[in-house]
């Protein structure tokens, strides 16, 4: 039991791995940028498809997973200067609008180019099957991949936000916009080269998924949502509080999933638990940000002294 | 009513255009988009091949068919209905893939007095307590698929089982189906969500639970997703799967590949059975599309061919001629491509369920049926319907 305990965990880790890879970019992106950027998934389904086309064209599973970041920032770029740009000083309403119809946009057109068809992407020689941990059970090498690939991207985002000098304007924009801008940042870069950064995060996440699931028009609206909770209980435009919503997030729904029908048929019927159970644990994160918003409204980690 | 229209528009219109006003309108709403959207491009597909043999007519009368796509939500089913059946006027429905739209589309035609053939979707409720004189099934009721599998896991001596399903109408009719006429115990049960993509907790359980084998009922996306990360988790080799057709059709087969090699299933079609019908339609259908017909495109065609075997009995009339429509319906009068096939008091199947394995043949991997595990196999429900 304290076994399938343990890889649950790990479960719920490697899914709030993946999803910090995404959140992280919106998160920024709505901190500094102030933008509400719904398609955002849009950019994590451009990075699956972009590895499911150019692996399945070269057979090889490295060479796509390192194109789909230039080509993520590509798509990105484009939209960054078509529609978010002229976006920067209208309203939320305004930006949630315009972002919804380019995920409407972005669908049709991929189902157009590509087909409904799901695209598939073979997992890497070198990470498929399993290792034993522990010497105790067997786990998904592809999996513990995708948990050292969102430490290494944390990592690099604690480096570049605490430790440098674009980290540090950076913050200073979270906080305060206008200031920044007054004392001569150039912000307009600034805000391009975050957009840039967070797509390639979200194209680096769909392009990690391909092995795992299909690559399909409109996978990144679901896991958006999972997103927007992962960000609102962290605290908005704080990147700590992505990666601990993320980890919460994804350790919450995995337990859930696993442990509640078991926990209600202590004292219910085997079927009417597991309904109840497959209908609460669906539920459970959403309770979680309300609890979390009762107690803390601005999410853990708010940024001290934002504006919004 | 029909009639008329077509008296007013006759001095409105040109000729040509009250012939194609003419036409019998059928409505198809199914699932074109998402993971699950080759099912309906399925049943679309082989209905239309079925159409296509007779040059644009079933039975001998000229039909229109309106296909739109539901995307697997309820609400735009219930839209696409309403549309279809007050502006179109339809008077055959038709295409249902899921359970979670038939509910919703079901009892709108059928208050409209329409005919509601379902090609796919056969939920519980609608085989007993909730039948209909006018709602037909042509595929199957969702738990015989299942009761399949259960029969074949007796046929192959498994002792205990962990089942899974999504968490909605089919899901549950799929484990109740299993759960019949399996004999063995259960040791594990999980509901999941409907198009769910990952599945590693789900996978985790199954390893702590240590069956002797695993049934899942993950139609398309949901399926293929699963068997892939089953196959990462080294499952494979450890914990067999005996399934229903609708986690082993040709797209899973072909999309998780060798991983599905020797995994035992049951279905009440493959495309090698042996029956003139079936030989004609697999070769028309790969002749046109190029590619291997699944269970969908196979109840789509023979949907389209029950339509066609009860228009020519009626001569075209359908709303016109409810009783003479449905008492032809019932009488099933065509060569189905699964073989002997009839239908029960409630309106859905009486047929035989084949055991079949997955094999790989020419680099393609294929069903194989290996033998009948049920005959003339009818629904639990059919004693609760008072047809």
């Amino acid at each position: 039991m304290s076994q399938l305990v343990f890889e649950q965990f790990l479960n719920g880790i490697q899914l709030g791995m993946f999803l910090f890879l995404v959140s992280a970019g919106l998160t920024l992106v709505f901190g500094f940028m102030n933008i509400i950027n719904l398609a955002h998934g849009s950019l994590f389904m451009i990075g699956a498809y972009s590895i499911a086309l150019i692996s399945g064209a070269t057979g090889s599973f490295w060479i796509g997973l390192i194109l789909c970041l230039p080509v993520t920032a590509l798509a990105a770029f484009i939209i960054e200067v078509l529609i978010i740009r002229p976006l920067y000083t209208r309203d939320h309403l305004d930006q949630v609008l315009a972002t919804f119809g380019l995920i409407l946009f972005i669908n049709e057109g991929t189902t157009m180019l590509m087909g409904r068809t799901p695209q598939f992407v073979d997992m890497p020689e070198a990470l498929s099957g399993s290792v034993t941990l522990f010497g105790v059970f067997s786990y998904p090498l592809y999996r513990l991949a995708i948990i050292a690939s969102g430490i290494i991207v944390a990592a690099i985002l604690w480096f570049i936000i605490t430790k440098t000098r674009v980290g540090m304007q950076i913050r200073a924009g979270t906080t305060n916009r206008e200031i920044v801008q007054q004392l001569g940042v150039n912000i307009d870069g600034l805000n391009t080269a975050i957009f840039l950064v967070g797509a390639m995060f979200a194209g680096l996440a769909g392009a990690m998924a391909g092995p795992l699931t299909s690559v399909e028009v409109g996978m990144g609206e679901n896991l958006l949502i999972l997103c927007f909770v992962c960000i609102v209980i962290g605290g908005i435009g704080s990147i700590r509080g992505a990666l601990f919503g993320a980890l919460t997030v994804g350790i919450v729904d995995t337990m859930g999933r696993s442990f509640l029908p078991s926990i209600l048929g202590a004292f219910l019927d085997p079927a009417s638990a597991s309904g109840i159970a497959a209908g609460l644990s669906s539920m459970s994160i959403y309770l979680l940000m309300v609890i979390v918003l009762v107690l803390k409204p601005t999410g853990l980690f708010p940024v001290a002294g934002r504006i919004s | 009513m029909r009639t008329t229209k077509l008296g007013l528009l006759a001095g409105l219109m040109l000729s040509a255009t009250a012939a194609v006003a003419e036409d019998l309108k059928i409505g198809m709403i199914t699932t074109l988009s998402g993971p699950a959207g080759y099912l309906g491009a399925d049943v679309r597909d082989g209905f239309m091949l079925a159409i296509d043999e007779e040059g644009g007519t079933l039975g001998g009368v000229p039909v229109d068919v309106l296909v739109e796509d539901d995307g697997l939500k309820p609400e735009n089913g219930r839209a696409i209905a309403e549309r279809f059946l007050e502006r179109d006027q339809v008077e055959i429905m038709t295409g249902i893939i899921f359970s979670n739209i038939a509910p919703v589309v079901a009892p709108l035609t059928l208050r409209a007095d329409r005919f509601y053939i379902s090609p796919n979707s056969g939920p519980s409720q609608f085989a007993g307590s909730k039948c209909h004189e006018n709602y037909f099934v042509a595929s199957w009721q969702n738990d015989s698929l299942h009761e399949s599998a259960g029969i074949n896991a007796n046929n192959l001596g498994f002792k205990n089982a962990y089942i899974l399903a999504p968490n909605y109408q089919a899901g549950k009719d799929a484990l109740a189906g299993f759960k019949r006429y399996f004999n063995g115990e259960i040791v594990g049960e999980t509901y999941t969500q409907l198009g769910q993509t990952d599945y590693a907790a789900e996978i985790a359980k199954i390893r702590a639970a240590d069956p002797e084998m695993v049934f899942q009922f993950l139609p398309g996306g949901m399926g293929i997703n699963f068997m892939k990360q089953y196959d990462q988790a080294g499952l494979r080799d450890e914990v067999p799967l005996v399934l229903a057709a609708p986690s082993a059709d040709i797209n899973i087969l072909r999309a998780v590949g060798e991983a599905m090699v020797g995994v035992a299933n049951t279905s009440h079609w493959n495309h090698d059975l042996d029956n003139e019908a079936n030989k004609a339609f697999v070769a028309s259908f790969a002749e046109k599309y190029d590619r291997l017909p699944t269970v969908y495109a196979s109840q789509g065609y023979d949907t389209a061919r029950l339509i066609a075997s009860a228009l020519k009995a009626t001569g075209g009339k359908v709303t016109e001629d409810m009783d003479g429509f449905r008492e032809a319906l019932r009488a099933a009068d065509f060569d189905s491509v699964r073989g002997p096939f009839r239908f029960n008091s409630n309106n859905h199947p009486v047929q035989n369920w084949y055991s079949r394995i997955v094999v790989e043949e020419d680099g393609e991997f294929r069903n194989k049926t290996t033998g009948i595990v049920a005959e003339d196999h009818a629904d639990a429900y059919v004693g609760d319907c008072n047809l």
